[in-house]
């Protein structure tokens, strides 16, 4: 399938049901939408993403009741450095939505997903991990992969690749 | 009490550290402890050129090298909106299959030993030896396979090897009976197995438990059915459904998983499509070895990606493919350079293993091996 240019006005992307369910209950809370190589992304702002998620699994018409992952991108040096990034999957529907939150560098919290799917756990404490993000309201935020006393978070771009000498 | 099992512990399928909080016999509260194998895969593929990711796929996960060179493959091409040949895409699903044998079949030997049942293991090695075997015979190596590249397969499958899959796939629905008369209706299988390990429907889509950990509780998604890749669209196959959500029921699926990808090898010898088995598309696929002594042009291609590799265009995907374990996805992030800015990878285990306390909480300490064995972890790409 050769590329397309990505769509990025709401009006056009108003058929998507997470579209469509998110502009309902919240325009405001929508940073941007882009549908690109077939996947939907949409940003949302930081301080709304377990509602919205909340939202989306009870959503009637078309519950996004799975999450498939969570994770981070770190664009630094530029600001807002962390892009938080979610893959919701609505297994009814055989449909996906990634949703986005963008965080800056000084101190990257967000609310954890925790209370609408417990899986969301382990992924939180990675993202933690891997790249210094909190995750407010989390109940065991510690290091998963990467020993305890650890300094640094080397999926960070700042942090070499071969580690600190 | 508290007790300490594994990292190195015969029945944590690698290095695996559980903490038990036990009273008496029954499990109070269960911690897994992970990160012994964390290598930062992740972190080494940003520092590759695409193509030279293909061969850290395979070191996430021992069982299903295939798998993940087809998940991640299938990624990047999506980034560059490549367009496969037939002929790759079903040699792409019929490796795949295989692949998910060897897997099972791993996961059946080692299970059903945790368990106490050492005759299964010898039958289940016995088979997956001809599987490997196929491996080394299309890719040359058993085990870290590396065959797919992005926009088709490295090279044309050698002489004989339809034939030998062909013989493979007449011969192992047999063997697949041979287990079942060893476990399935065995009392002391039965025991151990049944009602063991319970997780419900609910639990397991909160927890994000995918694969046949989920559709042993009833739950019906097989992305390879509802959201098909590399052709899987024009295989006929079953998704084997259970309700119980027990050991006994997750063995039953993999199982009949088995069988039908047995099936899916069939017809994927059958229905093979004529044609090549790259993509066209000379910036990103190497030239044959032929064309490169007698063309400038492919001469030049040649050098440049393996010297500069190839650029992608800008955006993100996420590409989920059905593994063995369940749902196994890329998530790539491309600059516009010709390595990845980031690339993430969703690992079943990782996921399946958060339902492990659920299963154990409240049981009994015997069934935490059946437990560990039951939902087919493999470390390695746990940890990553």
């Amino acid at each position: 399938m050769p590329l397309v240019p990505a769509i990025t006005d709401v009006k056009l992307l108003k058929g998507h049901p997470a579209v469509a369910r998110l502009s309902g209950w919240n325009a405001a809370a929508i940073e941007g939408v882009k549908f690109d190589r077939d996947e939907m992304t949409i940003s949302l702002d930081r301080n709304s993403i377990r509602e919205a998620c909340a939202l989306l699994k009870e959503d009637p018409a078309c519950p996004f009741n799975f999450l498939s992952d969570i994770t981070c991108v770190d664009w630094y040096p530029a600001e807002p450095r962390f892009e938080v990034v979610y893959h919701l999957l609505s297994i009814p529907k055989k449909e996906r939505v990634r949703l986005k939150v963008r965080l800056n560098s000084a101190s990257p919290a967000v609310e954890s997903l925790t209370s609408v799917w417990p899986g969301a756990n382990y992924f939180e404490r990675e993202v933690f991990d891997l790249f210094g993000v909190r995750f407010t309201g989390h109940p065991y935020l510690r290091r998963i992969l990467m020993p305890e006393d650890w300094e640094g978070h080397p999926l960070r771009k700042d942090y070499p690749v071969e580690g600190y000498r | 009490m508290i007790l300490n099992m594994g990292p190195q512990h015969p029945s944590t399928h690698g290095v695996l550290r559980v903490l038990l909080e036990i009273d008496g016999e029954s499990v109070v509260r269960l911690m897994p402890d992970i990160g012994y194998l964390h290598t930062g895969i992740e972190k080494t593929c940003e520092a590759k050129f695409y193509q030279q990711v293909v061969p850290l796929t395979d070191r996430i996960d021992y069982l299903c090298p295939l798998t993940n060179n087809l998940c991640y493959v299938l990624a990047v091409e999506k980034l560059l909106g490549l367009e496969i040949p037939p002929k790759a895409q079903w040699l792409r699903v019929l490796l795949n299959e295989l692949t998910r044998i060897n897997s099972h079949l791993v996961w059946l030997g080692t299970h059903a030993l945790d368990i106490g049942a050492m005759t299964v293991f010898l039958y289940c090695f016995r088979e997956r030896e001809e599987v490997l075997k196929i491996f080394e015979m299309v890719s040359g190596q058993r085990m870290m396979t590396s065959y797919f590249r992005v926009g088709g397969i490295a090279l044309e499958p050698p002489l004989g090897f339809f034939d030998r899959v062909r013989d493979f796939a007449g011969y192992f629905p047999e063997k697949v009976d041979e287990y079942e008369n060893l476990l399935t209706g065995n009392p002391i299988w039965l025991m151990r197995t049944k009602g063991v390990a319970y997780i419900s429907a609910e639990d397991a889509l909160g927890l994000g438990a995918t694969g046949p950990t989920l559709r042993a509780s009833g739950v019906d998604i097989d992305l390879r059915r509802d959201m098909p890749y590399s052709s899987y669209e024009k295989f006929q196959f079953k998704v084997p459904i259970s309700t119980e959500g027990d050991v006994f029921a997750r063995y039953m699926c993999r199982v009949q998983e088995l069988r039908e990808s047995i099936a899916i090898v069939r017809q994927a010898l059958d229905g093979m499509p004529e044609g090549p088995i790259k993509a066209d598309a000379p910036h990103v696929v190497l030239p044959d070895r032929e064309k490169m002594k007698t063309q400038m042009e492919s001469l030049i291609y040649h050098f440049k990606i393996i010297t500069e590799g190839f650029a992608v265009p800008a955006g993100e995907v996420y590409q989920a493919v059905e593994s063995p374990r369940g749902e196994m996805g890329y998530y790539i992030v491309s600059d516009g350079t010709a390595k990845p800015y980031r690339v993430h990878m969703r690992s079943a285990c990782f996921a399946n293993l958060q339902t492990l306390p659920t299963m154990c909480e409240g049981r009994l300490l015997a069934d935490v091996v059946a437990a560990i064995g039951s939902i087919d972890i493999v470390l390695g790409e746990i940890d990553r």
